[in-house]
């Protein structure tokens, strides 16, 4: 890693000499000329040295990858920057004169750069879906892909024994499919309807001084990190709820369905909110105006009118819910449980996809066995699923946009 | 309105319009609710945290004599450091504690009278310090050592004295020891800075989050290279240079979905790419900080754009008019003026990624570091994931740890996003 | 023109906003017979005055309005008054038309609903139907009352919107520039519809078309810089303004 970083610095500072010598070489000429000559130039020195620079230091940077890919020694590669280097320089700046269109040179590479910049985004969707795909195909080489979202029984741990690999019954997905709806769908019931209501209130009824309040309130509650939240679920609400049931005579494990569904409820709230705001601000106040004009209250008008309008934002906003609750993972890897029970009933403990992977995947194991492999075909599960909702969603707040724009 | 014949006057209308505002009342009695759950619901995470968590900031250390016998540690007197690193310290400490307790003679009581201190802590400090200075073998030294996790909750009142015996984890006897410690003023409560520069143990009165800082801020700074430059040059083109065309129409869309993508998926990326295909170390800062850089870039690419397009178009359109280039006008005029909102977004975005844990876990940070981190490179661990390790161990202890390292964990968040809110209200510009 | 019963009382009217005054101190009565004009030039303050009239200014943040306001001799400003009722009685129409995004018929039926007016489908069919009617649209839109609202043409969204305010049963019609985002031809329908309104309707209309003014109204009012300058028969302000500024400005040379 060090002599990455030495080479590193290395070319940074064939660069600098590069640019430093080219620029003195264009004001010399320029000098030369004579007094408000620079005008006559297409490129400005500074242009003339930076074209340089980048000659030297691109070849420099090229030089030392193709040095640490060959596995040269670092006194040959150095050898080889500096040569490179100074002949990238002089060729530069061999061509400093009045018409050589320096800048429009430079601005290429930085738009180039720009350009490159954008990709490695796409490159990243490109990254994550190569990497789950592969894995996930050699999975379904050994579990059948239909046998894996219709099966009702999921127990991969003992699908480690030798005896066992590949048989279906064990990678059966759909006890991991409805504990993760059953979470998300407790998450979204306690979301929904509160930070829906925080935004109505916050933007129609709540005076400045409460909203001074609240704003920070709820931005605490959206920067507190899940695993804060995951905590507090596992040590607190769970033997809360548990302490509550005991007293009406129910039995409760501490990590059930409704635990780890109320907190990461609690998490959404400022995200159901914050876009529900944005939304319900995008009505325009005529509407409110006509409303009000009619003798409305202000409750008849959000529900009747600023609802209606804003009806497909909300959808979005609560999509792109649905779609956080389905991805986070730290409050139920904590406080969920890892029992993959196929059960409706938000007073046990269930699994999602989420603990699934981690449960899979952290630790040493080995790549090729079936159990790693199911954690990628989960992962793929979940991509998909989370891509699908937050593409309707985003079409959806869009088309809204462009209706009140 | 008595003095109108209007059909709202009616008698039917003005009763329902006593009904209709009562449902006014109702509704906005039910927005105060909203936010009345939410606001409790920090609390009670607030309280949580603090209640168990504030008492770990105090830690109760013993302070004794220790004698380093030659004869025990060094036999042969050539005081090599490399074989004084094996002797047996643990000798040297119940020697002294033996001594300041001359009548226990009993074995168990022995074991029991060790375990009032940190049983592997001081024997390791005396440890590091003949190692580093061999000279001290055959000096007797005062030292202060942690007492035993347990005996520090007793003293800090969580564990009961009035249950029975075989119901709390110290006996009758230590107690006594312990009560007398306390009367003598050997065993003291003290300003708990081992927490802030130890690494992990697996004995909760030396656990500290030390290691797992400098993890963090490692990880950090990776995550900073990654995604600030690449997504403000990223989101410079897309707001400036892209043509109109499909293919930038799905970069956008690409982006945007990239940033709704759930965190857990991004550490399955790093595992498959960067681990097993590339080849770099697990549990590394520099895989973490690369996995949670692209995480945090679509977050940095829109908080970016969103202040660019704020710029108003006049002040690019000023610079083009005088003859500067496209690239001159956007980086001399636009890029400076929106300057201020792209360096709030991007520590927003850092902030973020510092209390990401999800997309570490499968990169190999959990795991058990008792070295702090030298390099980029080396195998660590970082706070989130330190939190998510210690959470897992009920003893009170070890909660009280965990509440700890929350609590600096969101002192250091609402720093970083007080100093954002700060550097915005004091720098931004409003069109 | 006969005399007709006075419908608003106003005396030493000021409307503010954040603490700036943009009104200062109004006196002025409106008849229930005819239509009511308010012109002036942009910013005078004559639709802030309007706004007076079915206290719609409550829903601005800021804006405080004092002095006394009687409709049939009662103060509207009293806190036992309750603002929602008021604005059942005095209905609005504003600048740029704002149908709900919903149906032609939700539109029109949405004021009856809150109010509860029809006691079942059929009347509410009726109150539809002749609101759509009144405000000359049904002809229009009877085979479409299912589409969207906001799928109309800005004249046609312009007389949903007044029929929606009819389908409540006013007693008055604010109008706040009704015209100014409809073409010529809309405008001249408008205008007719406005007239045909006034026979049942008492009608305050704010524009800043004096032509406008002075085709459609009975009296006219002027406005300049936050003072009513001068209030007359229409005829009059055309023919024979009392005061200078109204003169300067009904010639064309302030506004």
């Amino acid at each position: 890693m060090n002599t990455v970083l030495i080479l590193a610095l290395v070319v940074a500072a064939l660069t600098a000499a590069s640019f430093v010598f080219a620029r003195r070489k264009a004001r010399a000429q320029i000098a030369s000329i004579g007094k408000g000559a620079g005008l006559g130039f297409h490129s400005q020195p500074g242009y003339h040295g930076w074209f340089s620079g980048i000659i030297s230091g691109l070849g420099a940077f090229l030089v030392m990858i193709a040095g640490l890919l060959t596995g040269l020694g670092l006194p040959i590669t150095l050898m080889a920057m500096l040569v490179v280097a100074v002949i990238g320089s002089f060729l530069a700046s061999g061509r400093i004169q009045k018409d050589f269109r320096a800048r429009t040179y430079v601005e290429y590479f930085i738009k180039t750069l720009l350009v490159v910049c954008s990709l490695i985004a796409v490159f990243t969707t490109i990254g994550i879906v190569l990497s789950l795909l592969f894995e996930s195909l050699r999975f379904f080489e050994e579990v059948p892909f239909l046998d894996f979202i219709t099966g009702t029984q999921w127990s991969p741990q003992t699908a480690m024994r030798e005896d066992q690999v590949g048989q279906s019954g064990a990678f059966g997905a759909v006890p991991v499919f409805t504990g993760t709806f059953l979470i998300m769908a407790i998450a979204i019931a306690v979301s929904a309807p509160i930070g829906l209501m925080i935004a109505i209130y916050l933007s129609e009824y709540a005076g400045h001084r409460t909203r001074k309040i609240v704003k920070p309130v709820i931005e605490i509650l959206a920067g507190v990190p899940t695993v804060v939240y995951g905590f507090f679920a596992l040590l607190t609400v769970g033997p809360a709820i548990r302490a509550l049931a005991e007293t009406m005579g129910y039995s409760v494990p501490t990590q059930s369905a409704i635990t780890a569904g109320l907190v990461m409820g609690i998490m959404i709230i400022p995200f159901v909110s914050s876009l529900s705001d944005d939304v319900i601000n995008a009505v325009p106040q005529t509407m409110r105006d006509g409303s009000y004009a009619l003798g409305a209250t202000k409750s008849e008008t959000m529900t009747k009118v600023v609802f209606a309008g804003a009806l497909p934002g909300i959808i979005g906003a609560l999509l792109l819910a649905v779609s956080r609750a389905i991805g986070e993972t730290m409050i139920v890897v904590l406080a969920a449980g890892r029992a993959a029970n196929l059960t409706g009933n938000p007073f046990e403990a269930v699994t999602t996809v989420t603990v699934q992977i981690v449960a899979l995947l952290t630790g040493d194991q080995e790549f090729d066995s079936a159990k790693t492999l199911a954690a990628f075909a989960l992962g793929l599960m979940l991509f998909i699923i989370t891509l699908v909702l937050n593409f309707i969603a985003l079409i959806i707040v869009r088309r809204y946009r462009a209706r009140y724009d | 309105m008595p003095t109108s014949d209007s059909i709202h006057a009616s008698e039917f209308a003005l009763k329902r319009l006593k009904k209709r505002h009562a449902k006014e009342r109702r509704f906005k009695a039910f927005g105060l609710l909203a936010i009345g759950i939410a606001v409790m619901a920090l609390f009670w995470l607030l309280s949580t945290v603090l209640g168990n968590g504030l008492n770990a900031f105090i830690q109760h250390d013993m302070t004794m004599d220790v004698e380093l016998t030659e004869s025990v540690l060094d036999p042969s007197g050539v005081r090599d450091p490399d074989e004084l690193r094996k002797s047996n310290y643990r000798r040297i400490i119940q020697n002294s504690l033996y001594e300041r307790f001359p009548d226990v003679t009993d074995r168990k009581a022995k074991r029991q009278l060790f375990d009032v201190i940190s049983s592997s802590g001081a024997p390791n400090l005396i440890r590091q310090m003949v190692y580093n200075n061999p000279d001290l073998v055959g000096q007797t030294l005062t030292i202060r050592v942690p007492t035993s996790d347990d005996v520090d909750q007793l003293l800090k009142g969580n564990i009961s004295r009035d249950v029975s015996e075989d119901r709390r984890k110290i006996s009758d006897q230590q107690i006594t020891w312990v009560d007398a410690l306390v009367e003598t003023g050997e065993i003291k409560s003290r300003f708990n800075t081992g927490f802030f520069t130890n690494t992990d143990s697996r004995d909760a009165e030396l656990a500290g989050i030390g290691g797992s800082f400098i993890g963090s801020l490692m990880t950090l700074l990776v995550t900073a290279c990654l995604a600030i430059p690449i997504g403000i040059g990223a989101a410079i083109w897309l707001d400036e240079f892209a043509p109109k065309n499909r293919f930038v129409d799905f970069i956008e869309i690409n982006i945007n979905n990239l940033a709704a993508v759930p965190s857990i998926i991004f550490g399955v990326l790093g595992l498959a790419i960067f681990i097993n295909f590339i080849g770099m170390p697990r549990s590394a800062p520099i895989v973490g900080g690369l996995v949670l850089g692209l995480r945090a870039l679509p977050t940095v690419i829109i908080a970016t754009r969103a202040t660019l397009m704020a710029v108003p178009q006049s002040i690019r359109d000023g610079a083009l008019s005088i003859g500067a280039s496209h690239i001159q006008a956007v980086f001399h005029h636009k890029v400076p003026q929106a300057g201020p909102g792209i360096l709030t977004g991007s520590i927003i975005a850092m902030a973020q990624a510092l209390g990401e844990t999800a997309p570490l876990l499968m990169i190999g940070m959990v795991n058990f570091n008792t070295e702090i981190p030298n390099g980029i490179t080396d195998s660590a661990t970082v706070l989130p994931v330190q939190i998510f390790m210690w959470a897992g161990n009920a003893e009170r202890a070890w909660v009280e740890k965990t509440s700890a390292g929350i609590i600096v964990l969101l002192l250091v968040l609402l720093l970083i996003n007080g100093f954002a809110i700060w550097l915005r209200n004091r720098l931004e510009k409003r069109w | 023109m006969s005399q007709s019963k006075i419908k608003f009382s106003c005396r030493d009217v000021r409307v503010s906003y954040s603490g700036k005054e943009a009104l200062h101190g109004i006196d002025i009565e409106i008849e229930d017979q005819g239509v009511t004009a308010f012109i002036g030039p942009s910013g005078c303050g004559k639709s802030s005055f309007l706004r007076v009239f079915n206290r719609m200014n409550d829903t601005i943040p800021g804006c405080t309005v004092s002095g006394i306001v009687k409709m049939d001799g009662e103060d509207i400003y009293s806190p036992h008054l309750d603002p929602v009722l008021l604005r059942a009685r005095v209905g609005m129409v504003f600048q740029k038309p704002n149908p709900f995004p919903k149906s032609i018929y939700d539109n029109v039926a949405y004021g009856p609903r809150i109010h509860g007016l029809a006691a079942n489908k059929t009347e509410l069919d009726e109150i539809v139907e002749s609101s759509l009617t009144k405000a000359g649209l049904w002809a229009e839109v009877k085979d479409r009352l299912k589409d969207s609202g906001t799928g109309l043409s800005g004249g046609q969204q312009q007389r949903l919107v007044i029929a929606r305010a009819i389908a409540v049963s006013p007693e008055v019609i604010l109008m706040d520039e009704p015209a100014s985002a409809l073409d010529p031809i809309a405008t001249a329908k408008l205008e007719e519809l406005i007239d045909e309104l006034s026979k049942k309707f008492c009608i305050v209309i704010v524009t800043h078309s004096m032509a406008q003014a002075a085709r459609i109204s009975d009296r006219t009012a002027f406005f300049h810089m936050g003072n009513l300058i001068e209030y007359d028969q229409t005829s009059n302000i055309f023919t024979n303004p009392k005061d200078s500024r109204t003169q300067d400005y009904i010639t064309g040379r302030i506004g």
